[in-house]
């Protein structure tokens, strides 16, 4: 939560509401990414995110991209927990 | 992995050490790592073990559901309880033990809470059920809040109304002031945390070496990072220097997610004051929504308890937040408060000082993990 997961930007949705799908080391799914946008170079498909809680907060390159993912990879737990509720559906 | 390589490459960590060994040589110097991430590569990696003893490492408050009262957990239960809501969290608070359990063992009582991983979520369970109450349990630093100021924005904008916030937001720089202005410690110095900077940028820090005449640099996560944010401390004193410095440029800018700064600011405002775990009350350390956006605030919307509760008498988290104690130094931990039946929040959250050490084994001082800077599986709690 408070340590962000880095994900991909594979698929941007929907710019007008910032919707834009990532993928974070094999697991899709949708980000919102109007925090980011403003950044230089804007958000585009291919780019490296930090991800909290389903918003892109910061882009980061590929490089440490690698080694936040290996980072929280040994943070066992924390990834598990991350991957698990980054996959998992709203319970609407 | 062709990345992580150069940050754990062991020569370059013996170079350092061997620079810090000679910077600290005839002194004794604390500083404080603010971020749990940071107490986890610490520990992970043994580096308390590689400094020499006149360096020493102490853990700071930034565990964002390590800081929240067992009295807003109670809080969080009675709107959980009232009839018509689904409330909803993120998952670590459902584990957080308030005075009256947890919000888990109000799910089993028949309450409706649901886990969420975004406030997005929550919003979206609100527009699917129009003749419920959704409330969201709002926590975290400056990296979640600007995420549930966005989310208060859109229902607004969508005109959600039966969706509101029970907000316990929080900001990082009011603690480390109470830190500093606490007799318990004599700090000279901070690892400034990661992720919350790339947020909130190093301005905000400015205060630490004016006002306290301390350094601060902000640390990257790996090994290496931690490492030379250390010998950049000791370079700062031993060269008379005393400023805000940024380790960790390749994530953190200067001045932080400018359009995440904005967002904060047009949904909140301070709290006159907000008790923290083991911190007491702080003042102006919390946010809350704007008088625009009443209708969404949870705590005007529901009848909110608002009690104070005390720890229990043999948790010592708040010591363990102020760098007081090491874990392993609290009477409970690893026997009677474990990640599995937690007593103190530092042991319910995987960012948690506690947790980090009894993942990692440490159940004592000198208990030790093999020293090493590649990668390897987690060694097993004994």
């Amino acid at each position: 939560m408070c340590l962000g997961i880095p994900g991909q930007i594979v698929e941007i949705l929907d710019p007008a509401e910032h919707r834009a799908t990532a993928d974070v080391d094999g697991v899709r799914r949708e980000v919102n990414v109007g925090l980011v946008m403003g950044d230089a170079g804007g958000i585009k498909v291919g780019d490296w995110v930090l991800i909290h809680v389903g918003f892109a907060m910061t882009k980061i390159d590929e490089e440490e991209a690698a080694s936040t993912l290996d980072f929280i990879k040994q943070l066992g737990s924390v990834y598990d927990d991350e991957i698990r509720d980054f996959s998992a559906e709203a319970p609407l | 992995m062709k990345f992580v390589d150069e940050y754990r490459d062991p020569a370059a960590a013996r170079d350092i050490l061997r620079h810090i060994t000679q910077l600290a040589e005839g002194n004794h110097y604390k500083f404080m790592e603010v971020c749990g991430g940071h107490t986890h590569t610490i520990y992970k990696h043994g580096i308390e073990n590689v400094l020499p003893e006149t360096v020493e490492l102490v853990h700071g408050p930034g565990c964002p559901v390590c800081v929240i009262p067992m009295g807003r957990v109670d809080d969080a239960i009675a709107v959980a309880e009232t009839p018509g809501v689904i409330f909803t969290s993120f998952g670590d608070m459902m584990r957080v033990p308030g005075g009256n359990g947890n919000l888990l063992e109000a799910k089993a009582r028949g309450a409706d809470v649901r886990m969420v991983y975004s406030p997005l979520d929550a919003l979206r369970i609100a527009v699917a059920n129009p003749d419920k109450q959704v409330v969201f349990f709002a926590v975290g630093f400056e990296t979640t809040a600007p995420s549930t100021a966005v989310t208060v924005m859109k229902a607004m904008q969508k005109g959600v109304t039966n969706f509101s916030l029970f907000c316990n937001h929080v900001t990082i720089v009011p603690p480390l002031k109470a830190i500093l202005d606490s007799p318990d410690l004599r700090l000279n110095g901070f690892l400034g945390p990661g992720h919350v900077s790339t947020v909130i940028g190093n301005r905000p820090y400015r205060f630490v070496p004016e006002k306290y005449g301390l350094p601060l640099v902000t640390a990257g996560f790996e090994p290496l990072d931690i490492l030379q944010a250390i010998l950049m401390l000791l370079r700062q004193i031993d060269e008379g220097r005393c400023e805000v410095e940024n380790q960790y440029t390749r994530a953190v800018p200067e001045h932080g997610n400018l359009k995440a700064l904005e967002i904060l600011n047009e949904v909140f405002e301070l709290r006159p004051h907000f008790e923290w775990r083991g911190l007491g009350f702080i003042s102006q350390s919390a946010l809350k929504l704007r008088e625009k956006y009443a209708p969404w605030d949870a705590e005007l919307r529901f009848s909110v308890p608002g009690v104070r509760v005390a720890d229990p008498k043999a948790c010592q988290c708040g010591e363990v937040l102020k760098g007081v104690i090491k874990p392993w130094e609290c009477k409970v931990f690893g026997t009677a408060c474990t990640p599995e039946t937690p007593i103190g929040t530092c042991m319910v959250s995987s960012e948690g000082a506690c947790a980090a050490y009894y993942n990692y084994g440490r159940f004592t001082k000198h208990q030790t993990v093999p020293v090493e800077l590649t990668r390897s599986k987690t060694p097993e709690p004994v």
